[in-house]
């Protein structure tokens, strides 16, 4: 492989297309269901903290999601450009899905997202709220059909195969394959744990500074009240997401343990350097029989090692390694980050203690890379193939010229390079301005832009910070 | 049904495709006519009259790509690699002008984003005039798949095309602005108007000329006997809209962007008169492209179901947000 190679050209760039846009959608999926509690919090109990902070969130999911939809439809169309021998090959089971994506959510989301950020004083305010639900409702869908897409690619089934073209047969064993409801659940559990650790990295950073106590104690004990439930949930789902995984894509978790030889039990590697051409590792820290243990339920029981496959169908075991070692040890902070805070909370010291919110205001990010470390244990474990069992990647390029791939990945780089730069100073901006209050609008029901008050007064707020 | 599945599947692709060169046109005509706003003041009121409105527009381009992929997989893959410069220019100038709305608002020096407001549009109209331009002129097939060059669509004639569209979403955008603003930028629209009208029946003109006379197909399919009788409306038509557009351009509100909208709508009957049934000309017809019926079945059923509501909806925004957008107005 050189970097002539259009099918690692292509591969680099829609793993960078991919994994610039998985950040968003992440984000979002948990803030707009976070907003849209806020609201119904606001419709019900009528206090203007809970108004303030959905306006000061709605702010930020602006901005976040603008950059998710924009890098979004770079890939509706990165399919064809850079795989149009997948699009053919599984174009008539899995673009249906994305079709159906795009039909139940895209359309939603987009719509209702004018309402809230604009609706504000026009439509009446269980209207304004319900938008915010929707559009919560709308991600969620979008999850659902992406990750029956993914899955279908992980573990195909309602289909047939005839002169290498797959074809369905039964949509609903299409759309809830083996893998899917899995997958699906862990998803959107991390969407919202990723959502809840910048949630309450915000509050600890205002309470930390003193700034804005009311509404960053309500960010704090929200934050913490979900994620005491949902981080210990996530392994759960994840230990269950394995041991399907195991039963359907063995050399995946194989990978994942970097356990090479099937005959004897799996040792847990705390760490290990994996050796993929001498079929072994270096510098191990184990726990004997650890991996037996979670993958089997038994300190001897065996699972398929490495070498039950030639190495031409090995995915690269170094990255799917450290990925699925990346994406573990943060989960296990985060439950131990989530249940400390919700301790503290019960001793009632949860404010007091400082140290604790000065840590947790610097954790805002560890969703986002254990999402995305997650994406590349499944994506990359799913190596050589790009439909498992059915379609290999190398199979799979467009007929397109190196380098175009390698001119438009620059190309790519250099834009999301400029974006993410920019999106995370203004991001930054908005939550060091903080939550305002509204300033009345003016007494115009029908102007076309009534918050032009509001919005200046926030703008003249965030200038002078 | 393998017959009529590809002709009911092409019509809602061409829907889709409808929808979005006219939502997403006069968003692009906006940045397009962007350099003529002279203060951030009057920046600031033309991005209010499409702010609650843009992202929706956009994702008809997303249905307008997936739904290529769903209903004529073979085609995707083919139009794909074919015009990918020109398809990912497309993609990195729409991601310049989407971020733009919101960064703008919450940036303090505005003229970045002013600018990348601008490059974005200009480039994504040019690029989607050139990927019509380049999908007429045709795609060399073999075997299915793409077989030509990564320049084969760099002509003249679709340079002409990303020019015609570039002159094309101006006149949405302009009419657009004398739809939906008062004051100094609508009047100036108004003068706009008559410019960007030649130029854009110009650009159409010679489109007209060029294609038949470049592919004999299409010269059979306009000028042959009895076609010639019922196409010789579709120009005349055209030229009665056009002066109606200009006419109106003068005292009326909505009317001129109705006109524009109704001189889009021609211009793509006559791509449509010229190409169909080719989905990719010169080669690959609808029937030859397209999924199998369970795939276009299955996506069929929820289509009926969700375009109404879609329609719907987006229907109620764009009356929650009507009226006009006056001087001093933002978008954040």
């Amino acid at each position: 492989m050189t970097f002539d190679d259009p099918v690692l050209l292509a591969r680099l760039q829609f793993a960078f297309t991919i994994i610039f846009h998985i950040i968003f959608p992440s984000f979002t999926i948990g803030l707009s269901a976070y907003i849209a509690t806020l609201g119904v919090l606001w419709l019900r109990r009528g206090e203007p903290r809970y108004h303030r902070l959905m306006r000061f969130w709605t702010k930020i999911f602006a901005v976040s999601f603008a950059m998710g939809v924009v890098s979004g439809i770079v890939l509706s169309y990165q399919f064809g450009t850079n795989w149009s021998r997948f699009s053919v090959t599984a174009g008539n089971v899995v673009a249906p899905l994305v079709g159906y994506e795009v039909l139940t959510a895209f359309f939603l989301e987009a719509t209702f997202l004018g309402i809230l950020l604009f609706g504000f004083n026009r439509v009446p305010p269980w209207l304004y709220v319900l938008s915010a639900a929707v559009i919560a409702a709308g991600t969620a869908m979008s999850a659902f059909w992406i990750l029956s897409a993914n899955s279908w690619m992980q573990t195909p089934a309602g289909h047939e195969v005839r002169n290498g073209i797959a074809y369905p047969v039964d949509w609903i064993a299409v759309i809830f394959n083996p893998s899917f409801p899995y997958r699906f659940a862990h998803m959107v559990n991390a969407a919202y744990l990723t959502t809840g650790f910048v949630v309450l990295a915000v509050g600890a950073r205002y309470l930390v500074a003193g700034r804005f106590v009311e509404e960053a104690r309500t960010m704090v004990k929200m934050a913490i009240a979900l994620l005491a439930i949902l981080a210990p949930l996530q392994l759960l789902i994840g230990d269950q997401h394995g041991l399907n995984t195991l039963k359907h894509q063995p050399v995946k978790v194989a990978a994942m343990e970097a356990h090479w030889d099937g005959s004897k039990p799996g040792d847990f590697h705390i760490f290990a350097w994996p050796d993929e051409k001498g079929e072994r590792n270096r510098y191990e820290i184990s726990i004997p029989h650890g991996a037996s243990l979670i993958l089997t339920h038994k300190p001897d029981g065996l699972f398929p090692g490495l070498t039950s496959v030639p190495p031409s169908d090995r995915p690269p075991v170094t990255i799917v390694f450290f990925a699925f070692r990346t994406m573990l040890y943060i989960g296990f902070f985060m439950i131990a980050a989530a249940l400390f805070g919700a301790l503290l909370w019960w001793r009632r010291r949860l404010f007091d203690t400082r140290w604790y919110l000065q840590i947790m205001a610097q954790c805002w990010w560890i969703g986002f890379i254990a999402v995305i470390a997650g994406w590349v244990v499944t994506e990359s474990g799913r190596q050589p193939w790009l439909v498992h069992g059915i379609l290999r990647t190398a199979d799979a390029t467009s007929p397109v010229p190196a380098a175009s791939i390698a001119g438009t990945l620059a190309l790519f780089v250099i834009v999301y390079g400029i974006i993410f730069s920019a999106g995370i100073y203004y991001i930054n901006r908005l939550i060091a301005a903080g939550p305002r209050p509204a300033v009345e609008a003016p007494e115009e029901p029908f102007s076309v832009n009534p918050l032009t008050g509001a919005r200046n007064a926030g703008r003249d707020a965030l200038h002078s910070s | 049904m393998e017959w009529y599945l590809p002709v009911i599947w092409s019509a809602l692709l061409g829907a889709a495709v409808v929808m979005y060169v006219i939502l997403d046109g006069f968003d692009l005509g906006l940045g397009i006519l962007f350099p003529t706003a002279r203060n951030e003041a009057e920046r600031d009121q033309i991005l209010a009259s499409i702010a609650p409105f843009w992202n929706g527009n956009e994702t008809w381009l997303v249905l307008g790509g997936g739904g290529l992929w769903v209903a004529f997989p073979n085609a995707y893959a083919v139009i794909m690699p074919a015009l990918y410069i020109p398809v990912l220019v497309m993609l990195l100038g729409l991601i310049f002008r989407g971020v733009a709305f919101e960064f703008r608002s919450v940036s303090r020096s505005k003229i970045w984003w002013n600018r990348a407001f601008v490059g974005g549009s200009v480039a994504a109209a040019f690029a989607q005039g050139m990927i019509l331009g380049g999908l007429v002129q045709g795609i060399k097939v073999e075997n299915g798949a793409f077989a030509g060059g990564a320049f084969d669509w760099a002509t003249p004639f679709a340079a002409l095309c990303g020019l015609s569209l570039v002159a094309g979403y101006a006149l949405l955008g302009a009419t657009w602005i004398i739809m939906k603003t008062e004051g100094e930028i609508a009047r100036r629209a108004r003068e706009q108007v008559t410019p960007i009208l030649l130029v854009v029946l110009a650009f159409m003109a010679i489109v007209s000329l060029w294609t038949p006379l470049a592919h004999s197909r299409i010269a059979e399919r306009w000028f042959s006997l009895p076609n010639f009788f019922f196409l010789w409306p579709v120009p005349f038509v055209t030229a009665l809209l056009a002066f109606g557009v200009w006419k109106w351009s003068k005292a009326r509100d909505a009317l001129p962007f109705l006109g524009s909208i109704g001189l889009f709508l021609l211009g793509y009957l006559g791509l449509v008169i010229s190409n169909y049934p080719f989905l990719v000309p010169p080669s690959m017809t609808v029937w030859d492209t397209a999924a199998v019926p369970a795939s276009q079945i299955f996506m069929l059923i929820g289509t009926l179901f969700l375009l109404p509501m879609i329609l719907g909806y987006f229907g109620l925004v764009y009356w929650l947000f009507r009226g006009k957008v006056r001087e001093g107005e933002t978008y954040h």
